[in-house]
């Protein structure tokens, strides 16, 4: 490793609470490396870390706010997303990034992810999807491919599942891209430009959950599921986000899939608010008299 | 249109909007919300003053929602409130306990009406006194105050924001429909003429802050997200340091200390208005808007020659368990009329420790008492 790789290594180190460790992620789990990669690209990024500020909900995922040496919010299940508009409205200086799992952002917190994107909050959102509740013991979620395995559907899920890309740019998010937890540099360059994207950013990242998830559907390993990502995975910069739906043992369409500009809901308000407040017209009557 | 500050001076309007400028002029900068009878005009007015005094309103998606963005909007440092009626206060529910254990200092409205479930959307009740006390899960302590007048809803809401910064703990202002709807003279008074409580800000540089540690009354500083204290909150059992412990010591410790430094602070928290309470042989004790009907009761009996004394509850919870026992010993009853089937009475009882029976005088809700319901039970209890 190179001078700035140790130097890399060490801003990295410096935003961990080390006095949590050890964490409470299985072996296998790709918690770790999306957390490594998410905090690399914050210290990439540049940006004033007294600023930035973490919001996780429940779940494996959720836990990431309580390792990061940065001013983080583990809140109750499913609202991170409210909790974050609160703090981003509050103190519009702050960079309010959320990272949480699918089953927290997607079924318990679904209404509230669509309504942030709606809105075109200022909110960046890395959502980790497992496929499962990986820390309730392996349950089905609204993630779940058709088929697969869990301990609430052990004969397999009967249910569709979200595709989450199509979801939020369905809603109205302004940046959307997807990563396996195995393209580390990829998706930390993602991260960055979400970072620094105006409007409700969503960055997926597909994840192995070997204890509970891989196991009952034939990637026993964090290194099998791995291995899946590897040969599975096809990069489609710009695909719609329709057609990147994931089928039990199915390709995984990855890349940046939406890029766009739209007025963000505090841009709105301002606009809104300064028309409200501005001078009177010459139209109006009173105005004209005067 | 104009940008307007705070308001000063004599007013006429009702307890929902007194309560939004209470908001105003407590420094509320930001309130989230959503719709509900008989609280909506909270939010409408907060949706028209907050952008003319710099502050953001938003509508929420829902009331789970609302709450869970008032908290981060106290954490972002700045005073925060959200207004609902019973469907709403439900939904809230879990994320004011997430207030509680985090210890966010934030203002919770609930007008009343008539439950369960939807119940009677526009009309009153005081059905959620108890709901108010517990409905939570798990153990804390909160704050609740009750206004009987639009000119409480505003003072009781200055109130309820300085007892949330004072102790760090969401504080509610359990309206009824009646009060919120009410229209009456209201005085505001200048801004320099209405004190209030900033947060308690830490004192030690950030490498040394914890911020659970907490003062000798129990109560712990507050850094705000943004100003380089890089803390960690969690709704899990934590430590001094905010850092989760899962052993029952820790969740002694916290929770002791949680439900200590209101109970222990009862004293200088809680407000009561006595009438004629010193040879009072019957009492009765009240609240909200039945408090003002018991005072029409009240003055008949004391026409007819009973000893009637009123002790009107402003502050709900913590209740003034010590003064109810005082009165308990010397005087014959308490009546306690209440828009419920007996939720404060409980209360009452319990604290009397049965030296004086407790006379209740229960209202389904969808309106208010007769008067001479509460007269007939000051009369049976003089007796």
């Amino acid at each position: 490793m190179n001078e700035s790789g140790n130097d890399l290594h060490d801003a990295v180190e410096a935003l961990l609470r080390e006095d949590r460790i050890p964490h409470i992620w299985c072996p296998g789990c790709g918690l770790g490396t999306v957390l490594h990669t998410f905090l690399r690209a914050l210290v990439r990024s540049g940006l004033d870390l007294k600023k930035v500020v973490v919001v996780s909900g429940i779940g494996c995922t959720g836990r990431a706010a309580g390792y990061v040496k940065l001013d983080s919010f583990h809140t109750t299940h499913g609202r991170a997303i409210p909790f974050a508009t609160g703090l981003k409205l509050a103190n519009p200086e702050l960079k309010v990034v959320l990272f949480s799992g699918d089953g927290d952002l997607v079924a318990i917190g679904g209404n509230h992810l669509i309504h942030a994107a709606r809105r075109n909050m200022d909110l960046t959102v890395v959502c980790v999807n497992n496929f499962n509740y990986g820390m309730t013991g392996g349950q089905v979620g609204p993630t779940t491919p058709v088929s697969g395995r869990t301990s609430t559907s052990p004969y397999g899920n009967c249910e569709f599942p979200f595709n989450l890309p199509h979801l939020v740019a369905a809603a109205g998010a302004v940046y959307v891209a997807r990563w396996t937890s195995l393209d580390g540099r990829r998706l930390e360059k993602t991260i960055i430009e979400a970072l620094f994207k105006k409007g409700f950013s969503f960055v997926e990242v597909i994840t192995p959950c070997p204890t509970q998830y891989g196991r009952k559907n034939k990637q026993p390993t964090g290194l099998a599921q791995m291995e899946y990502y590897r040969s599975m995975s096809v990069i489609k910069h710009g695909a719609d986000p329709s057609e990147v739906g994931i089928e039990l043992g199915g390709p995984i369409t990855v890349g940046k899939f939406v890029d766009i500009e739209r007025p963000t809901f505090a841009e709105m308000q301002a606009e809104i608010l300064a028309k409200a407040f501005a001078p009177r017209s010459g139209k109006d009557p009173a105005a004209a008299k005067a | 249109m104009s940008r307007k500050g705070p308001l000063e001076g004599v007013f006429f309007m009702n307890g929902d909007i007194a309560c939004a400028e209470g908001a105003i002029s407590a420094g509320c900068r930001f309130f989230a919300g959503y719709p509900i009878t008989p609280a909506t005009e909270v939010a409408e007015r907060m949706a028209e003053r907050l952008p003319e005094v710099g502050g953001t309103f938003i509508q929420m998606e829902d009331e789970i929602a609302s709450m869970a963005a008032i908290l981060g909007g106290s954490w972002a440092g700045v005073k925060s409130m959200t207004s609902t009626s019973g469907p709403g206060f439900s939904l809230m529910m879990e994320n004011i306990g997430l207030g509680a254990m985090t210890e966010t200092p934030c203002v919770v409205v609930d007008v009343q009406r008539a439950g369960p479930s939807t119940g009677l959307p526009t009309l009153t009740a005081q059905g959620d006194m108890m709901q108010a006390r517990w409905g939570s899960h798990g153990l804390y302590s909160i704050i609740a105050l009750s206004p009987s007048s639009p000119q409480e809803m505003f003072d009781l809401t200055v109130k309820a924001f300085n007892l949330s910064e004072q102790y760090r703990t969401p504080v509610l202002v359990m309206a009824d429909e009646s009060v919120g709807h009410m229209s009456e003279r209201v005085v505001i008074p200048p801004a320099d003429r209405i004190p209030l409580v900033p947060r308690r800000k830490p004192t030690v540089p950030p490498e040394k802050y914890k911020p659970y540690e907490p003062d000798e009354d129990l109560v712990p500083p507050m850094a705000n997200a943004g100003e380089g204290y890089r803390f960690h909150v969690t709704g899990l059992t934590h430590d001094e340091r905010g850092y989760p412990v899962m052993t029952a010591e820790a969740q002694g410790k916290l929770v002791k200390r949680l439900l200590g430094k209101i109970d222990l602070n009862r004293d200088r928290i809680i407000e009561i208005e006595e009438d004629g309470v010193r040879n009072a042989e019957v009492i009765v004790c009240s609240y909200g808007i039945s408090a003002r009907v018991a005072k029409l009761a009240v003055n008949e009996a004391r026409e007819g020659g009973i000893k009637v004394g009123m002790l009107r509850l402003i502050t709900v919870w913590p209740f003034p368990e010590k003064r109810i026992r005082e009165l308990a010993r010397r005087i014959k009853a308490f009546v306690v009329p209440e828009l419920n089937a007996g939720q404060i009475a409980l209360e009452v009882e319990r604290c009397a420790g049965g030296a004086a029976p407790v006379v209740l005088v229960p209202h389904m809700g969808g309106a208010v008492h007769e008067p001479r319901d509460i007269l007939e039970a000051i009369r049976k209890a003089a007796r």
